[in-house]
């Protein structure tokens, strides 16, 4: 067991109300430059809906994220090494830049510089790849917003496959709802995994996903191999470019920009601590519906002292270990189990969750004089208007049951809540029919209902103070843990990974490196005594 | 000797030298961040499907076949008992298709960057030099084999003249005679291919240097520690 943290994120769907607010602000931070024009490190689509790019969750197109081979090992699902090393040349899944859509500006100066005339002057619309005018746009972000354009398009939604008849597109039995998505930061990131030239990675103290531009050498496998095309190719410079979950914010203990901005106050930010060395098991699953379990198991749970003490060995400071333990990631996705992750049968282990939103019932039952009791919330899940398939196959694999069961423990708290506030009754019956005690439903009342600052987002700053610390392991291996494979002599000294944990080619005296070696596992046991 | 043969046969092959090795070191060492494919699959994927691997692949095949017949002196291939005549034949027939496969390849690539308003407008001078260098060499090089290796009474034999006087420089003793002799279109090919050298380190060819085969041997998943050890020290 080796423990780590990762810094994650919940989205609550049923408080968002599509206002794009996360995207703009993401946008004016980071993909407000030439060659990221199309680039959205955060977008909000509604479902259902072709997406961003179109169909980017059809993966039997898109060739993204892991499957398993026929003897059960996982695999990129676009193949291996040496497939993308023959196709390095011209890649067979990236996206065209249509697939996203052309970036275009509009003439302004137009407007001011135009002859006087009997109309008024239009600014016209020009590309930003061409600089040409754009006859007409046929295609741009969230172009199909708010089901524009449904009844043509909402079958090219990768989701509605096998569940059509519920899918439906007139006024009076549509559905919809918002889906904000960023780069999920996965446990199992099948794009670090894709990048040929070691350009990605994934920061061992708190999980973010990063490019490294100066390593980057433009083989856009990255791209095609993110099974949620969450990372961009940059047209102007050459290289890939992602959602950093603006980690100098991060480090600072700050929430991100799209989740600082958020004006329905959905996204809860925390720690969890997990096993790595249960990461590949748990992506290896055979059957998709057990996914989900798999990916909580790799979950430790902060409370328990065992894992506490384990992660402090592991080098996980002490206020992370306490920001773990209130960490409403962790609360939302493990202790109360309404959050689920999105897509995981793409088996990258995804760090960003998603509670699913509960709906009005559908109004065919309405016009039956069928009047709603409040207090039967469970037979109305059933009746709700997003069908429970189209989540499933969002957010558990196609297992309906564990959407019902998500569903019934929300409606269950608003049940709970709404006896106890306008009847001022207390009954125990509701919550314990979903499993939950009292306290335990009020808790996550307030975590989603109330939903205060320091609630939604506990961040832990960074440890910069630790960088002293790391000297002591420069010239050692990084690999020397517990079942690791101990043995600097088993990695080509070139292209190793652990090439990155040493300095920049610093000729090391092998006697300090003994010495060093020595006194950093006595400073462990040291550190085992007195805590971090 | 004269000037101009200095110039051409000894100046011209050190000058490029030492930009390519020079060049790279600078480059390298400043502008990591500008060292990429430049890919603009992106934009636009017509044409580039099939003429990008068609151009790579020819163009390694011909850089491996320019390696064996410059590198390798005919002396030592006679030894081991390949004649010239065999050496004749094999060279220019594999030669003919890696030559051939290269320039369908690099036609469909030019035809693509122009057509295509996208991709043309990424397009920077250090581009059009070097897709004009790469025209002209292809062109060239496709010629002499053609010409002078298999549809011809009369083969000429750059093995004993050109080759001679390449590996010379790396003596540091040029042998202008060995050069002096050959056809003009050698004599065009071999200068052309100084410049394109010369030229390397500064154009997007870089990216040559950076076919990822590490790859194969990697773990999949790689960890970086946010400091890198001993940088607050």
């Amino acid at each position: 067991m080796t423990i780590r943290a990762q810094v994650a994120m919940v989205m609550n769907l049923d408080k968002c109300i599509g206002c794009h607010t996360c995207s703009v602000t993401c946008k004016q931070v980071w993909t407000n430059r030439p060659g990221a024009e199309y680039a959205w490190f955060n977008d909000v689509e509604t479902k259902p809906g072709v997406g961003y790019p179109k169909r980017w969750e059809d993966q039997e197109r898109w060739k993204g994220g892991w499957e398993l081979d026929r003897k059960g090992r996982l695999r990129l699902k676009a193949g291996g090494r040496l497939k993308k090393l023959a196709t390095i040349f011209s890649n067979p899944d990236l996206p065209e830049i249509d697939d996203y859509y052309e970036p275009w500006t509009y003439d302004y100066e137009k407007l001011i510089t135009a002859p006087l005339s009997k109309h008024d002057p239009v600014a016209r619309a020009r590309s930003q790849l061409t600089g040409k005018a754009l006859p007409e746009i046929q295609w741009g972000p969230n172009w199909d917003d708010n089901l524009a354009g449904a009844p043509e398009r909402i079958h090219q939604d990768p989701l509605t496959e096998g569940i059509q008849e519920q899918v439906k597109a007139t006024y009076e039995q549509a559905f919809m709802f918002y889906l904000p998505r960023i780069c999920e930061h996965c446990l199992n990131p099948s794009c670090v995994a894709s990048c040929p030239s070691g350009a990605m990675y994934k920061r061992e103290e708190d999980g973010i996903v990063l490019v490294d531009q100066a390593k980057c050498r433009g083989w856009r496998f990255c791209v095609s191999g993110c099974p949620y095309k969450k990372v961009y190719f940059n047209h102007r410079t050459g290289k890939a470019e992602k959602c950093t979950l603006c980690y100098p914010r991060i480090e600072a203990g700050l929430p991100t920009i799209c989740s600082e901005t958020c004006v329905g106050r959905i996204r809860y930010i925390g720690l969890v601590l997990y096993d790595v060395d249960r990461v590949e098991a748990a992506a290896s699953v055979p059957d998709p519906h057990e996914l989900l379990d798999a990916q909580r198991d790799v979950f430790l749970d902060p409370e328990d002292p065992e894992v506490r003490e384990r992660a402090a060995r592991d080098g996980i400071p002490d206020d992370w270990i306490e920001a773990a333990r209130r960490s409403p990631v962790y609360a939302l996705a493990h202790r109360y189990e309404v959050a689920l992750p999105l897509h995981p049968e793409f088996r990258t282990l995804p760090m960003v969750w998603y509670v699913p939103p509960l709906s009005p019932i559908v109004s065919a039952l309405e016009e039956d004089d069928y009047e709603a009791d409040p207090d039967q919330v469970f037979p109305a899940i059933e009746s709700m208007r997003i069908p429970v398939d189209y989540l499933a196959n969002l957010l558990a694999a196609g297992d309906a049951e564990r959407i019902r069961g998500v569903l019934r423990r929300l409606a269950a708290m608003r049940g709970h809540m709404r006896k106890r506030e306008v009847l001022g009754e207390h009954d125990e019956a509701m919550p314990a029919s979903v499993g939950m005690s009292v306290a335990d439903v009020e808790d996550m009342y307030r975590l989603l209902a109330i939903a205060k600052y320091e609630d939604r987002y506990v961040i832990p700053q960074a440890h910069t103070e630790l960088a002293g610390r790391l000297m002591e392991q420069q010239g050692t291996c990084g690999l020397d843990f517990e079942g690791g494979p101990g043995n600097c002599g088993m990695v080509g000294a070139e292209s190793g990974p652990e090439d990155f944990m040493l300095s920049d080619g610093d000729p090391v005296d092998l006697d300090i490196v003994k010495m060093a070696g020595g006194r950093r596992r006595d400073g462990a046991a040291d550190r085992d005594g007195g805590g971090a | 000797m004269s000037a101009g043969k200095v110039l051409l046969w000894i100046i011209l092959p050190y000058v490029a030298i030492t930009a390519f090795v020079v060049g790279h070191w600078w480059r390298y060492r400043t502008d990591q961040f500008a060292w990429t494919s430049r890919s603009t699959q992106l934009l636009d994927r017509r044409v580039l499907g099939w003429a990008s691997p068609a151009f790579h692949y020819g163009a390694l095949a011909a850089i491996g076949g320019h390696v064996v017949g410059l590198c390798i002196p005919e002396s030592l291939t006679a030894s081991i008992g390949i004649s010239e005549g065999f050496y004749r034949w094999f060279a220019g027939i594999a030669g003919g298709i890696a030559g051939l496969v290269t320039l369908v390849g690099f036609l469909g690539l030019l035809y693509r960057r122009t057509t295509s308003a996208r991709v043309r407008r990424t397009t920077t001078r250090t581009d059009m030099l070097t897709y004009f260098l790469l025209t002209v060499l292809i062109l060239m090089g496709c010629w002499m084999t053609f010409g002078h290796t298999l549809f011809t009474d009369d083969p000429y034999n750059y093995r004993s003249s050109i080759a001679d006087w390449w590996r010379s420089i790396f003596y540091l003793d040029p042998d202008v005679a060995a050069v002096e002799g050959a056809p003009l279109i050698y004599q065009l090919h071999a200068i052309v291919a100084w410049a394109f050298w010369g030229l390397f380190a500064f154009s997007r060819l870089v990216h040559a240097w950076s076919i990822p085969l590490q790859y194969v041997g990697r773990p999949y998943i790689l960890y970086r520690r946010r400091y890198r050890a001993g940088s607050s020290a």
